[in-house]
């Protein structure tokens, strides 16, 4: 049977006055791949960082391989990758093996340091990356796609179940994109690994997820990609709140 | 001067101390500069500085106090504050960088209170603000003995959650490392090391040595290890010189340690502008 990976049920949350989450339900089960998307402001990030326990739900309920988040321990089994990564400091004096071994902190555990094993375990990682080339560079050096790969790198190297990742293309040069997302999709179909992922580019990503999530406040749809695509742009219009226009991959020529 | 190392025990103890001090304020500072805290050591070290008036001030007025080393009140004020400014960067989620202001000021004017309640500047205060060669005592060098080995076990222990802490915090907090509970103890490390360092470097210079090796070392290093053996090298440097030049000068250490730092400082500055190396320049080339 299919393991469910992240259970949110009946999820509710307010910025003080507004509320920004209601009523949100949704499972994501091994294997799938799954692309939340919505209009700026809707509740994803909020969403992503209650499910991460970063943020407290108001109401309702959220399980991570089903333990309540607050009590989830096991955080070596999700890798995370937000939009803030672009934002980092550039200066700061590390290179991107160094940061790739960061992701085992919580692995290797307290008072230990990293072995010879876990610097060959980053390397790994950046070659599914295709950026072991770079290993010795500092991360400043590398451009925002690079560094967002080495993010993604850092988010592998523990061997994650799970992949969850707040609009990682902000900041990566549209030629990149969609390069980005079909190494996304290879994690995902080669490597086993759920992704929960994140964003803006509804065109794209709908072609390579399994499951879609529309959100603006509450979840207006939820299912399989193959039904999403049967959807008229006229209704994902109406909850999006502007004129919304899909185009397929076969338009695009990608 | 290598004659009058072996003859006097308090050269010895400077020394000794000095060459301690050279390896772990930068070892922290590097942690301090790459989180921005910068200026955090700067506030400690003024906590530290009511601390030491305040102890030379009740010696004067209770016996007890009389035979304090006023070192410990000093180290004492600095573990408060650093977790004063911890409450305060709480308190005020947006706008963290406040706490250090507020805490700075407190310890200035508390310092400034007690020296005034002491009748102004004795010369040990004088010692206090700007280091001392001959103010080392035995006692003061097995101080720094002990902090220094608390501190080494510190970051040989937490190393990697302290990088993940300082590189990404955000997700350090996602992965499950308990960044709380380790910057507490950072920051009361911090203070004891600002504690220790004061009779060498002195109240009003300790944070340089925590902070210009590493400014140094930052223009050099292209990993964060590297960083590490680059600050600890020029800080040993600096302590070495700046040490030798105050004995042979007879002014106070404080001074020609941190402008030895300021003038290394300067020559890699100036050896990277002449080698056209810009450290956060991106590279052009994008993946494939």
């Amino acid at each position: 049977m299919t393991k469910t990976i992240i259970e949110c049920n009946d999820v509710n949350f307010r910025y003080e006055h507004s509320t920004v989450l209601e009523n949100i339900s949704l499972d994501v089960k091994e294997g799938e791949f799954w692309a939340l998307i919505g209009p700026n402001g809707s509740g994803k990030s909020t969403l992503i960082n209650i499910i991460l326990g970063l943020l407290k739900a108001d109401q309702g309920t959220v399980k991570l391989f089903g333990q309540d988040v607050d009590s989830f321990k096991q955080r070596e089994r999700i890798g995370y990758v937000s939009q803030k990564s672009n934002s980092f400091n550039s200066g700061f004096p590390a290179t991107v093996v160094e940061v790739v071994k960061s992701g085992l902190t919580r692995k290797v555990g307290l008072f230990k340091s990293f072995s010879k094993h876990d610097e060959q375990k980053a390397l790994d990682a950046l070659r599914i990356v295709k950026m072991e080339d770079f290993a010795s560079k500092n991360i400043g050096e590398l451009s925002g796609g690079q560094q967002q790969r080495v993010f993604i790198a850092r988010a592998l190297v523990g061997e994650p179940e799970l992949l969850i990742m707040d609009e990682p293309t902000v900041g990566i040069d549209q030629k990149n994109v969609a390069s980005f997302y079909s190494m996304l999709n290879e994690l995902n179909g080669e490597h086993g690994i759920a992704i929960l992922l994140v964003t803006h580019e509804i065109d794209l990503v709908t072609e390579l997820a399994t499951h879609v999530a529309c959100l603006n406040r509450s979840i207006h749809f939820h299912g399989m990609q193959s039904e999403y695509k049967k959807m008229n742009d006229t209704d994902i219009s109406l909850w999006y709140g502007h004129p919304v226009r899909r185009v397929h991959q076969e338009q695009k020529g990608i | 001067m290598i004659s009058a190392l072996f003859t006097y025990e308090f050269l010895q103890n400077a020394f000794l101390s000095g060459l301690i001090i050279g390896v772990i304020a930068p070892l922290l500072g590097l942690f301090i500069v790459v989180r921005r805290l910068a200026l955090i050591a700067d506030a400690l070290s003024h906590v530290a500085l009511a601390g030491i008036a305040g102890s030379l001030f009740l010696s004067q007025s209770v016996l007890m106090f009389s035979a304090l080393n006023p070192v410990y009140l000093g180290m004492a004020s600095a573990v408060g504050g650093s977790l004063l400014i911890e409450r305060l960067r709480g308190a005020y989620k947006h706008f963290e960088e406040l706490a250090i202001p507020i805490i700075l000021s407190t310890g200035i004017g508390f310092g400034a209170i007690f020296i005034s309640l002491a009748k102004g500047f004795s010369s040990d205060l004088v010692g206090y603000l700007f280091g001392s060669v001959s103010a080392v005592s035995r006692q003061d060098l097995w101080v720094v003995v002990i902090i220094a080995v608390v501190v080494v076990a510190f970051i040989r222990f937490f190393y990697k959650e302290m990088f993940a802490l300082s590189f990404d915090k955000e997700y350090a907090k996602v992965s499950g490392i308990n960044g709380k509970f380790i910057q507490i103890i950072f920051m009361i490390i911090v203070a004891l090391v600002i504690g220790a360092s004061m009779r060498i470097v002195g109240i009003l210079l300790v944070s340089s040595l925590m902070t210009i090796p590493v400014a140094a070392a930052i223009q050099l290093a292209k990993s964060f290890k590297g960083a590490l053996i680059y600050s600890i090298v020029i800080g040993e440097l600096s302590v070495i010189i700046g040490l030798i030049a105050a004995f042979h000068l007879d002014i106070a250490p404080g001074g020609t340690i941190v402008i030895t730092s300021i003038i290394i400082l300067l020559l890699v500055l100036g050896w990277t502008k002449m080698k056209g190396k810009q450290p956060s320049k991106k590279a052009k080339e994008e993946f494939a």
